[in-house]
């Protein structure tokens, strides 16, 4: 790695410190005590200023990573897993500094900060080494169309903290029963604690060299290798365990199964769920959104509501300008048709679809507040099943990772 | 039979079925509401929701309707990712057959989703009927509402009905010294933040960006250009998509251009990184011994035939452009547009043999053939002729067990070479690579005439796309004009101000946006900080506050 790379990589662990200490003040300002001034009106505290300074210069270092990796590898590093995965977080903390310079809201800092540490996180499971690009890729056009496009979904991305942000301020999560409501922003919260299971399992046991060599016997019949980089719990077809003093499998996945893949989900939905439940049991067995509500005392869910689709508004028009436009363009040359029918096309005509649906309904159906801050959650999922899903398990054209 | 007309106490006469009067803005339905009104399409009539009479009104209906038009995005957006749980059919590695191809791959469920069509589901008749669908409700319900909101934010007066005022999210009630001094402050610091101010009676109605509200029809103009762009494809001379693959060297006919364009390849090149580049090295180390190629491109050269030569063979081309036509730099001419898509490196071109003459023990001579374009026959160094018998370019046994070729394209090439030995007898030898054996009437007696393979020749082939796509223009043009309308109706709000004078000196101030509230109260609390006004309040603060306050003190 030359000093360039290197340098480009210590400016994103500088800007992951940075990520990390806004979360810390943006913590300390929701929970923190509140002044009374002499007039008698409350006054808050700092540490919301300073969360926002810190993602701030947060931002600063991460394009500074950014643009040090471009000029070391020559190419903008937008063209493979990592490098768009990091990007995505990157514009999902300036689309926050951005809007937030407006609302100005220290709960949505709480909410958003975090995400962006766990994507950026996700994305450093994958190889972080710089490729030479493909043929395809060599176009003024890729960075054109791919920095659109995470600046478009970056923005959609507060939407989402904001929605979270209405959700767990407006629902009532007292109540001892399960509801689809109370299931449901649960269900995020678990999704988002796998998340980080995910990415602490990963780092964990690669930091440990965990590899455990396994003899099975493949689809085709023939005898095999491979190599868990994780304890196996389900090892593969007909598996045997081949490096001593390793966890032997309790369950066998038949041939058809990619059986460390397999295993790696069976690992982060299991510890996401040990995670969860562990953080609920502290809080006394409460709901993890009911634990977080009390901090998100005195905000305006219409305000709220009101920046989940602003940043929408923002993002829409941009996402459908690098998503669609760009990309036609882009395909027509590189791949001699505008569109295609890959998966990744129709999953980013999907989001489309989406949003514009979310958009009719908020203005002519009147979904606002609640409805319209759940679909700003899904569609978020819909963007990062792009992303993670489209990529790794449906093949296609975009599958560069 | 015309409907009854509303007349207003304004004066102002709104076709049946305005729910605010599009003059002085006096609630019309729920007159004696406090609630905010709902300002959608400023409560003007629309016919969708005034008529119901004829089929023509029902399908109008239909149509117009913005919940019919979700539900097809929606069906559109679910049918649309079904299609990606398996692999298109334009996308199963070539040659498969579909029928068996989905339930050897994906067992039962990959059957299923062959039976159910939904291999070729973005090309299917309902899959069209859909995006038609919706092409029809984007249309319909656009008018439905575009002609209403135009007139009545044409129509709309300066001077507001009070109920109109107070019913709005923003508004409040200031008493001040001097009313004309205040009024003027505003006007002049509301025309510094950009409003348009128009005038009446001494009241003031301050507006920007009111072009805004046409966006979403602009952008609804666009996408319904871009369908009928995508339509046209269908149309005849539209549309070509051809594939080619030229040899080294070859002069071909370009596909789906009736003759009038030729390409020839000079040379085709592919390159690959070099390896001892420092700036890869981590990732080439990671996959030892994978080629990274960095381009490939054919160097070209496009003729047309001149005027003279008739259509075929041996026509006589004359030279347009010489281009290298790589990845993401295709060969542009004339609506055409020929693009580096594939390549086969080393593919066989011409094989060289050696023929003895067992009687003498001498050397006949030796012949080259090219593959391509193989001879009738060779004259070798000794006078004599070697005949082809048969040459398969692409080897194969077929079912019924005969010798035969697969395709033209030299692969596996076979020879049976004819030669007339000094009896006068037919001689034929069967060559391919690895395999040698003459035809004998006798086992024993050898030819007089032994072939040897002496050696090949190779050479690369560049695979060619060709494109035509008329339609192009019509998708760019709908394309732009949906972003610039989508840009117009989201980057910008339409805000309006309404100051209007009381008698007992007092002025109401109400406002309006379609979006972005805490902007438009940013902008008017920096107007009543300068000015004896007060500011308004946000009438959801007050419904907040009902319904939080005691909670978040709980």
């Amino acid at each position: 790695m030359n000093s360039l790379a290197e340098l480009s990589s210590n400016l994103l662990y500088i800007a992951f410190f940075f990520y990390f200490a806004a979360t810390v003040f943006y913590i300390l300002s929701v929970t923190g005590r509140q002044f009374r001034n002499k007039e008698g009106n409350v006054k808050k505290n700092r540490w919301g200023t300073w969360g926002y300074i810190a993602t701030v210069i947060g931002v600063v270092f991460a394009f500074g990573y950014f643009f040090t990796r471009w000029a070391a590898g020559g190419h903008p590093p937008v063209s493979n897993m990592f490098e768009y995965t990091a990007f995505l977080a990157i514009c999902f903390s300036l689309a926050f500094v951005v809007i937030n310079g407006i609302y100005k809201s220290n709960v949505l800092g709480l909410f958003t900060i975090p995400v962006i540490m766990l994507i950026i996180a996700y994305a450093s499971v994958f190889s972080t080494e710089i490729a030479p690009l493909v043929p395809s890729l060599q176009s003024n056009w890729l960075a054109i169309h791919v920095i659109t496009v995470a600046l478009a979904q970056g923005i959609l991305a507060v939407s989402f903290g904001a929605g979270l942000v209405y959700l767990v301020r407006t629902l009532d999560l007292s109540g001892k029963k399960m509801t689809k409501r109370t299931f449901g922003i649960e269900f995020i919260m678990y999704t988002l604690l796998t998340g980080l299971a995910f990415v602490i399992l990963t780092n964990v046991f690669e930091a440990t060299n965990y590899e455990a060599q396994f003899t099975y016997v493949n689809e085709q019949g023939e005898d095999a290798e491979k190599t868990y980089n994780l304890p196996a719990i389900i090892g593969p077809n007909e598996g045997v365990l081949e490096t001593e003093d390793r966890f032997s499998p309790l369950f066998y996945a038949p041939d058809w199964i990619i059986s460390e893949d397999l295993n790696t989900v069976v690992w982060s939905f299991g510890s996401g769920f040990l995670l969860y439940w562990v953080i609920r049991l502290i809080g006394r067995n409460r709901r993890i959104s009911a634990m977080l509500q009390p901090l998100l005392k005195g905000v305006k869910p219409q305000t709220v509501d009101e920046l989940s689709y602003r940043a929408i508004a923002i993002g829409f028009p941009l996402f459908a300008l690098g998503g669609l436009a760009f990309a036609m363009i882009y395909a027509q040359i590189a791949w001699t048709r505008f569109w295609g029918w890959d998966p990744k096309e129709v999953w980013a005509l999907i989001t489309f679809f989406f949003y514009a649906a979310y958009l009719h309904l908020r203005l002519s159906r009147n979904w606002i507040g609640e409805r319209s801050a759940w679909l700003a959650v899904i569609g978020f999922a819909i963007i990062m099943f792009n992303l993670i899903f489209v990529n790794l398990v449906i093949a296609g054209l975009h599958s560069y990772a | 039979m015309k409907e009854k007309e509303i007349i207003c106490e304004c004066g102002h006469v709104n076709p049946y079925g305005t729910e605010v009067c599009g003059s002085c803005g006096k609630p019309l339905v729920q007159k004696d509401s406090d609630e905010l009104l709902n300002m959608r399409y400023e409560g003007a009539a629309r016919r969708s929701q005034t008529y119901n009479k004829s089929i023509i009104d029902k399908v109008w209906n239909f149509f117009s309707s913005v919940k019919v038009g979700i539900t097809i995005i929606v069906v559109i957006l679910i049918a649309s990712a079904f299609g990606t749980i398996f692999p298109q059919e334009l996308f199963i590695p070539p040659g498969q057959d579909a029928a068996t191809y989905y339930a050897e791959e994906h067992g039962w469920a990959g059957e299923l989703y062959y039976t159910l069509g939904f291999h070729n589901l973005y090309g299917s008749w309902w899959y069209m009927l859909l995006i038609t669908a919706l092409g029809i409700s984007i249309l319909i319900a656009s008018i439905d509402r575009f002609f209403p909101l135009y007139k009545a934010l044409k129509n709309q007066r300066v001077t507001r009905h009070e109920k109109f005022m107070s019913r709005q999210r923003i508004f409040g009630r200031s008493t001040v010294t001097d009313q004309d001094e205040t009024m003027n402050k505003a006007v002049s610091l509301l025309k510094k933040k950009r409003y348009k101010i128009f005038e009446e009676n001494g009241n003031v109605l301050a507006e920007k960006a009111r072009w805004a509200r046409w966006g979403p029809y602009v952008n609804h103009i666009g996408l319904i250009i871009f369908l009928v762009g995508a339509m046209l494809r269908f149309f005849p001379g539209m549309y070509v998509d051809a594939n080619m693959w030229v040899r080294e060297g070859e002069t071909v006919p370009i596909p789906g251009t009736s003759q009038d364009y030729y390409l020839e390849n000079l040379q085709f090149d592919v390159e690959l990184y070099d390896e001892d580049d420092e700036r890869f090295q981590g990732a080439m180390q990671a996959a030892p011994g994978a080629e990274h190629i960095e381009t490939f491109r054919t160097h070209s050269i496009l003729y047309m035939p001149t005027d003279e030569s008739t259509v075929g063979a041996g026509r006589e081309l004359e030279a347009i452009s010489e281009q290298e036509i790589e990845v993401n730099s295709p060969l542009y001419f004339d609506n055409y547009s020929v693009y580096q898509l594939d390549y086969k490196l080393n593919e066989l071109s011409a094989m060289s043999f050696d023929v003895e003459d067992r009687e003498t023990g001498e050397s006949a001579g030796s012949f080259t053939v090219d593959l391509n374009n193989p001879e009738d026959y060779y004259t070798l160094d000794n006078g004599e002729e070697v005949y082809i018998y048969d040459y398969f370019a692409n080897f194969i046994i077929n079912d019924a067990g005969e010798p035969t070729t697969e395709n033209n394209v030299p692969d596996n090439p076979a020879f049976i070479f004819e030669m007339t030995n000094e009896d006068g007898e037919e001689e034929l030898t069967f060559i391919r690579i690895q395999r040698n054996f003459e035809i004998r009437d006798d086992e024993d007696d050898p030819h007089q005439y032994a072939f040897t393979f002496a050696g090949i020749d190779t050479n690369h082939v560049t695979g060619l796309k060709v494109r035509k796509d008329l339609t192009l223009p019509f998708l760019i043009a709908g394309g732009s004009i949906f972003l610039l309308g989508l840009l117009q109706g989201s980057y910008w709000p339409h805000r309006r101000v309404w100051l209007q004078r009381e008698n007992d000196g007092e002025i109401l101030i109400a406002a309006h946006t379609n979006k972005n509230w805490e902007s438009i109260k940013k902008e008017i609390r920096s107007v009543t900080e300068q000015t004896e006004l007060s500011e308004p309040v946000d009438q959801t603060d007050e419904e907040y506050e009902k319904e939080y306050k005691e909670k978040d003190n709980l």
